[in-house]
């Protein structure tokens, strides 16, 4: 990547520096900038932007980089939400939780509940990818759509959880020697999972693995004429987002401490891909501008006016129509 | 002489329509094969059959005595059947390095590999870089596949069918749309290749064909009319009257 940097023109060089040397200063230190203004709030909105592009990251893996149109991805994100809250609700409840013939006590202990709430979401987009991989296309995206829907009205049925109205956590998980419930640690720890889920994605868009995915989106034929079935990649490559998606559900619940069925609804979804258009589709930072963009966009015109959609849903289309690279095209020059 | 390829009574319907009729073909190992034909005489359609992107309606294919005809085209190539497109078919983002290399890679197993960089990896970069050389193409190695000119992502193409070290070639059209020197390229590759490979060739230039095929055999609405050597099938009146005409046939002549 350095490589790549130094081969440019001096001047896209200058502009990329100009560009994201301020972005990951203000990362590094937003909890002291925001102490120093007394804006505690705002810290809270970039948390918030950092756990959205966790979750983009984890749609563009499979949108973006394998072109696989998802259009449900958001369920997966709330299971992992819902997975957390429901074992705090059942611990600070002191009511034991029946899975059929199984019974297991509550748990607000994020080295159990995590891990549990991440292989839900992981195993739940093993099987809709299953299922789904088979079709392509439209039909594709109609039953990611479908399964996600399901998932939804399932989660307004859960009475016992707060049904339509979802369900509060009374506090954070509770990790060995982090205190989460402190915002400042709660954002770099936050900031730390998006690096370290940036850097796996990196690798992982070269390795072996990588360039397949990548290969099938640009020319499937091609792949199987080269011997390699399409299949096993993509759910490999839906399970590994569906994970990734999990995990930003996790984090969402516990910055939130709140999950309703609106986090698992068909309008985050595209929530989710809206930041990836803005961003840019298929580029690592991407989905980090898209989420930036779209956070302080509606932040932004919510204090203007209350019908703040009216104004985003066009700029939205305007990004999509002028800027087909998204945000990242501004920086990084295009190909000739 | 073991008999690579067995083509019995295949058959392929497009509804009514006849593409393959009958069709009973033999391909020796290690002999260039030409198949010739006129315009819609079903040669893509058979490579499509060969190469297992298309199902055959019924009939047979013989690959060294096994029936792989209800294979899946990755299982094809896994067992050595590796195709070349007659319309360009490549990852156009990727570098024609990269486009070698994964062909190499796909040779060398499963692809569940999640962190290591492949890019540089000289396994794979090494043998794509010697394709790339063969064909004439290794100054472009770095150049994007959608970059290259026409030509060019001819040569490619090929490149990726040897890379994946078949041990039979399906070649449609290998020069379609290549000016003269990259052809002349080409026929001097295929004469070199033609003794280590088994190759099945669907080409239209006659000149071509003659200079390099052990045996040709003309389709004419899906049916095989002759099979025989280049003297044989030049001296063939079916043919003669069929396809190739008097000029054409003179046109092949040494």
């Amino acid at each position: 990547m350095l490589k790549k940097l130094l081969s440019l023109p001096i001047k896209h060089r200058l502009l990329i520096l100009a560009g994201v040397a301020p972005l990951a200063l203000l990362l590094a230190f937003a909890p002291f900038v925001f102490e120093v203004l007394e804006q505690p709030f705002y810290l809270r909105v970039a948390s918030r932007i950092l756990v959205f592009a966790l979750a983009a990251s984890s749609l563009n893996l499979v949108l973006g980089f394998g072109g696989m149109v998802s259009l449900g991805h958001a369920a997966f994100v709330g299971i992992g939400s819902y997975v957390v809250a429901i074992l705090a609700w059942h611990a600070s409840n002191e009511v034991p939780l029946s899975l059929g013939p199984f019974v297991i006590a509550g748990t607000t202990d994020g080295l159990v509940a995590w891990p549990v709430a991440i292989l839900a979401a992981m195993l739940s987009a093993c099987i809709i990818g299953a299922i789904s991989l088979r079709t392509s296309g439209l039909y594709f995206i109609m039953i990611t759509l479908a399964f996600a829907q399901m998932i939804y009205y399932y989660a307004v049925s859960l009475q016992q959880y707060g049904g339509d109205d979802g369900m509060r956590m009374r506090g954070r998980s509770i990790l060995p020697g982090l205190d989460l419930s402190n915002r400042t640690t709660f954002y770099y720890f936050a900031l730390a999972s998006l690096a370290l889920c940036l850097i796996f994605l990196f690798c992982l868009a070269r390795s072996r693995f990588g360039l397949v995915i990548s290969g099938i989106r640009q020319n499937e034929t091609r792949m199987r004429a080269l011997g390699i079935e399409p299949y096993p990649y993509q759910l490999t490559c839906f399970t590994i987002s569906g994970a990734i998606a999990g995990f930003a559900g996790v984090l969402m619940v516990n910055l939130d401490s709140f999950v309703s069925p609106a986090d698992l609804s068909m309008a985050r979804s595209s929530e989710l891909i809206a930041m990836i258009l803005i961003g840019g589709v298929g580029s690592l930072w991407g989905p980090l501008l898209g989420a930036g963009f779209y956070i302080l966009g509606q932040l932004g015109l919510g204090t203007l006016t209350t019908y703040w959609p009216l104004f985003f849903g066009p700029a939205l289309i305007v990004i999509v129509l002028f800027a087909r690279r998204g945000l990242v095209g501004l920086f990084v020059p295009g190909r000739s | 002489m073991v008999a690579a390829l067995e083509i019995v009574h295949l058959h392929k319907m497009f509804g009514a329509l006849k593409a393959t009729d009958d069709l009973n073909l033999d391909v020796v190992e290690g002999e260039l094969h030409a198949v010739i034909g006129p315009n819609g005489a079903g040669k893509t359609t058979l490579i499509s059959q060969l190469s297992g992107q298309a199902a055959a309606t019924s009939g047979e294919i013989r690959f060294f005595g096994e029936n792989i005809a209800r294979l899946s085209m990755p299982q094809r190539v896994r067992r050595g059947i590796v195709r070349s497109f007659q319309i360009t078919s490549l990852c156009r983002e990727f570098s024609a390095l990269t486009n070698v290399a994964l062909a190499v890679q796909a040779r060398a197993g499963h692809s569940f590999r999640f962190l290591r960089n492949a890019q540089n990896d000289s396994r794979f970069t090494g043998p794509a870089m010697n394709a790339l050389d063969q064909v004439g193409l290794a100054h472009r190695a770095d150049v994007e596949a959608g970059h290259l000119a026409h030509g060019e992502q001819r040569q490619l193409e090929l490149a990726i069918a040897l890379a994946a070290e078949p041990k039979l070639l399906l070649l449609d059209e290998p020069m379609a749309g290549m000016g003269a020197d990259e052809s002349h390229r080409v026929v001097d590759l295929l004469r070199e290749l033609k003794r280590r490979y088994t190759i099945v060739l669907v080409e239209h230039d006659m000149d071509a064909v003659f200079a390099l095929a052990d045996r040709i055999s003309v389709l004419v609405y899906g049916h095989c009319i002759a099979t025989g050597t280049p003297e044989e099938i030049r001296r063939d009146p079916a043919v003669r009257n069929a396809y190739l005409g008097e000029d054409a046939a003179d046109a092949g002549s040494p």
